[in-house]
């Protein structure tokens, strides 16, 4: 089984993160990039699937700063091939250019499965699966946390919300968006990581041109707004209990 | 009739063996007698399918790898408990133990909450997540000013290794802020690297992360050569024994002292500066990497006894027997795992200790120690009234007028 799997690296929330000078996008200077943290499950999710049956595993992902240590870490787990798409402007990809670079680059693969994490948090015009699908004419189920290979079908346990699970059987080739792998991303140590640089290669595969078509345009992108009707009590216990007391009481629920 | 030696090639059980030999004096593993005085005065021993010296006799037997089927030695904390007491004088900890860990990070056989704080110490430079760029942030504020070698530009006397937890931990911070104070009062000459410092990695090497810790090493070297500076100092019990015993061996050599041994030579000077009477009764807590790993007890104990007004008394576990707060060798990534597993944690044992001994503050030296014993204070019968203090931080209110 040929199994593909879309991986993205996102902003880094351990930093501040603060809009630059044009107010339409992110000020990039103290930016940090993560891998996006569902697709990291889905990687795992597709490692795991290897373990279970005969497949293999192939990882995408556009060309950005980190991304080669994220490839060869996907590669110490398992990963048998590892694609770059190169010639992509960072910060100028949306996903609907995304998901048709992928798709002309992927569609010789013939994969059977294509995994990617169910939602980014930088998915400004909708989330990257349901298009990958489109573009290939795949079928496509999202908020899958559970998938078990049966010949040329699968079956996704997908989650809704209120705690309701589904299991679904899809027939392959498909596209699954991954909300949970079946157990937490593994670990792999630092050494080994090391090693796999030596030994693994990352093809890199340029991108003629993007069409980002079908996505949306921003006009403004800020901060959430103070409100007006917070205010910040200050001082020690003492004095922000006395304050606290004062201002129940006052508002008659004391 | 001679039996013919039939050649095998090397079972998993043989290749682990032959590692150990590369600790220093690693080979003394042949030696063990089976006796389990390891097994019985590990604090999590009665708790493992292979406590230390059953380990070894699985290595014996040729099935080592049932070892690591289980997850059991995530039980240990890398007290050198074992070590200190084995007659064999095997290096338990350091080697049997730390390349066990090892083995089953290979494997990919780890609780998740230590991944976390691997990957943290990887990407950020720490185990708690926090952004690097805010290294010195307990620092803002201060006045004087903390010198930050970047901006300083110039040698200073004395480089403080701050450490990770000394940094970031809101508990611990105040200790930082605690010796910033007696440092200056000593007129001593030192600065800090910010955000130029990496974490140690001394506990994530005991929890099997080699690999990390020479990452880290190589960052901290890094920095180190930007700067001149005649030594090191630091309130971290781990970093001092990752700089004095572990960074030689990298090329990274620097003469380095754990902030007691630096502030018990100065004892002359800080005794004109205590102002205050603490008039409490204090227990002290060795710290396992300042203590048995490396041998120090009695500075600690001179600087308390200096302060006014103070009784110290002793716990019944302690020197070499301690009893560990269970953070080390991943222990404090481990909470969850261990809690699972025990139901009830080293840290609440050390408290009850400290509150049979009469004590009204326990004493430590550790960064791991402040909100460990502060959180099993709060669970801990009887111990509603025991306060934790840093020694920095009782020097420090010592000195207060």
């Amino acid at each position: 089984m040929n199994i593909v799997v879309l991986v993205k690296l996102v902003p880094d929330l351990v930093e501040e993160l603060s809009i630059d000078a044009s107010g339409i996008k992110l000020d990039d200077s103290w930016l940090r990039l993560i891998i996006n943290e569902f697709d990291d499950h889905a990687i795992e999710q597709a490692i795991l699937l290897k373990e279970q049956s005969d497949a293999q595993v192939t990882i995408i992902a556009p060309d950005i700063e980190g991304v080669d240590d994220v490839l060869f870490t996907a590669s110490a787990k398992g990963a048998d091939r590892l694609i770059k798409l190169t010639g992509i402007d960072e910060g100028e990809i949306n996903n609907h250019a995304l998901g048709r670079a992928v798709a002309n680059e992927i569609k010789d693969l013939q994969p059977d499965l294509l995994l990617t994490g169910v939602q980014a948090n930088d998915d400004l015009d909708g989330p990257v699966g349901p298009l990958l699908a489109e573009f290939l004419g795949l079928p496509y189920v999202g908020y899958i946390s559970g998938v078990k290979v049966d010949n040329n079908k699968v079956v996704a346990r997908k989650e809704y919300p209120g705690g309701l699970i589904a299991e679904m059987e899809v027939t392959l080739p498909a596209a699954l968006g991954i909300q949970a792998a079946e157990q937490p991303p593994r670990y792999v140590a630092v050494s080994k990581v090391r090693q796999t640089m030596k030994t693994a290669t990352i093809e890199e595969k340029s991108v003629s041109e993007l069409d980002p078509s079908g996505s949306l345009s921003i006009s403004k992108m800020y901060q959430p707004e103070v409100g007006e009707r917070a205010t910040m009590i200050d001082g020690d216990e003492e004095e922000i209990t006395a304050q606290l007391i004062e201002l129940f009481q006052e508002l008659g629920v004391m | 009739m001679t039996t013919e030696v039939v050649s095998k090639s090397p079972s998993f059980t043989n290749t682990f063996y032959s590692s150990l030999f590369d600790v220093p004096e690693g080979e003394r593993i042949r030696a063990c007698l089976q006796c389990a005085t390891c097994s019985g005065v590990c604090p999590f021993g009665y708790l493992m399918d292979y406590p230390p010296g059953k380990m070894i006799s699985t290595i014996r037997a040729d099935i080592f790898d049932q070892v690591l089927q289980t997850d059991s030695v995530w039980l240990c904390v890398s007290c050198y408990a074992c070590t200190e007491v084995c007659p064999a004088k095997i290096p338990l900890t350091p080697g049997l133990m730390t390349r066990t860990k090892e083995e089953m990070l290979l494997a990919g056989n780890v609780p998740s909450e230590l991944q976390d704080a691997l990957m943290n110490t990887q990407r950020y430079g720490n185990p708690l997540g926090e952004s690097p760029r805010k290294r010195a942030a307990w620092a803002d504020g201060l006045d004087p000013e903390v010198t930050i070698m970047r901006k300083a530009k110039r040698p200073v006397d004395v480089l403080w290794f701050v450490g990770d937890y000394a940094s970031y931990h809101p508990r611990v911070q105040n200790s930082s802020k605690s010796l910033a104070k007696i440092l200056n009062a000593l007129n001593i000459d030192y600065g800090i690297l910010g955000r130029e410092e990496s974490s140690d990695g001394d506990s994530q090497r005991l929890a099997g992360e080699r690999g990390l810790f020479e990452v880290m090493a190589e960052k901290n070297a890094k920095a180190f050569n930007n700067y001149q500076f005649n030594q090191i100092i630091t309130t971290d019990p781990h970093a001092y024994n990752a700089i004095k015993n572990e960074y030689p061996e990298l090329g990274i050599s620097y003469p380095v002292q754990h902030v007691v041994e630096f502030l018990v030579e100065r004892l002359d000077q800080l005794k004109p500066l205590f102002k205050q009477e603490l008039n409490a009764r204090i227990t002290y807590h060795d710290p396992c990497y300042l203590g048995r790993a490396n041998g120090i007890y009695d500075a600690p104990r001179l600087l308390l006894e200096q302060i006014p007004g103070v009784e110290l008394v002793e716990m019944s576990h302690n020197r070499t027997t301690s009893i560990c707060c269970g953070g080390g060798g991943g222990g404090m990534w481990l909470d969850g795992y261990q809690w699972e597993k025990a139901h009830v944690r080293m840290s609440e044992w050390r408290i009850r200790e400290a509150v049979t001994a009469g004590a009204d503050i326990l004493a430590v030296a550790c960064p791991y120690e402040t909100p460990r014993f502060e959180d099993a204070a709060k669970m801990v019968q009887g111990a509603g009234k025991l306060a934790v203090k840093d020694i920095t931080e009782l020097l420090s209110e010592a000195m207060e007028e």
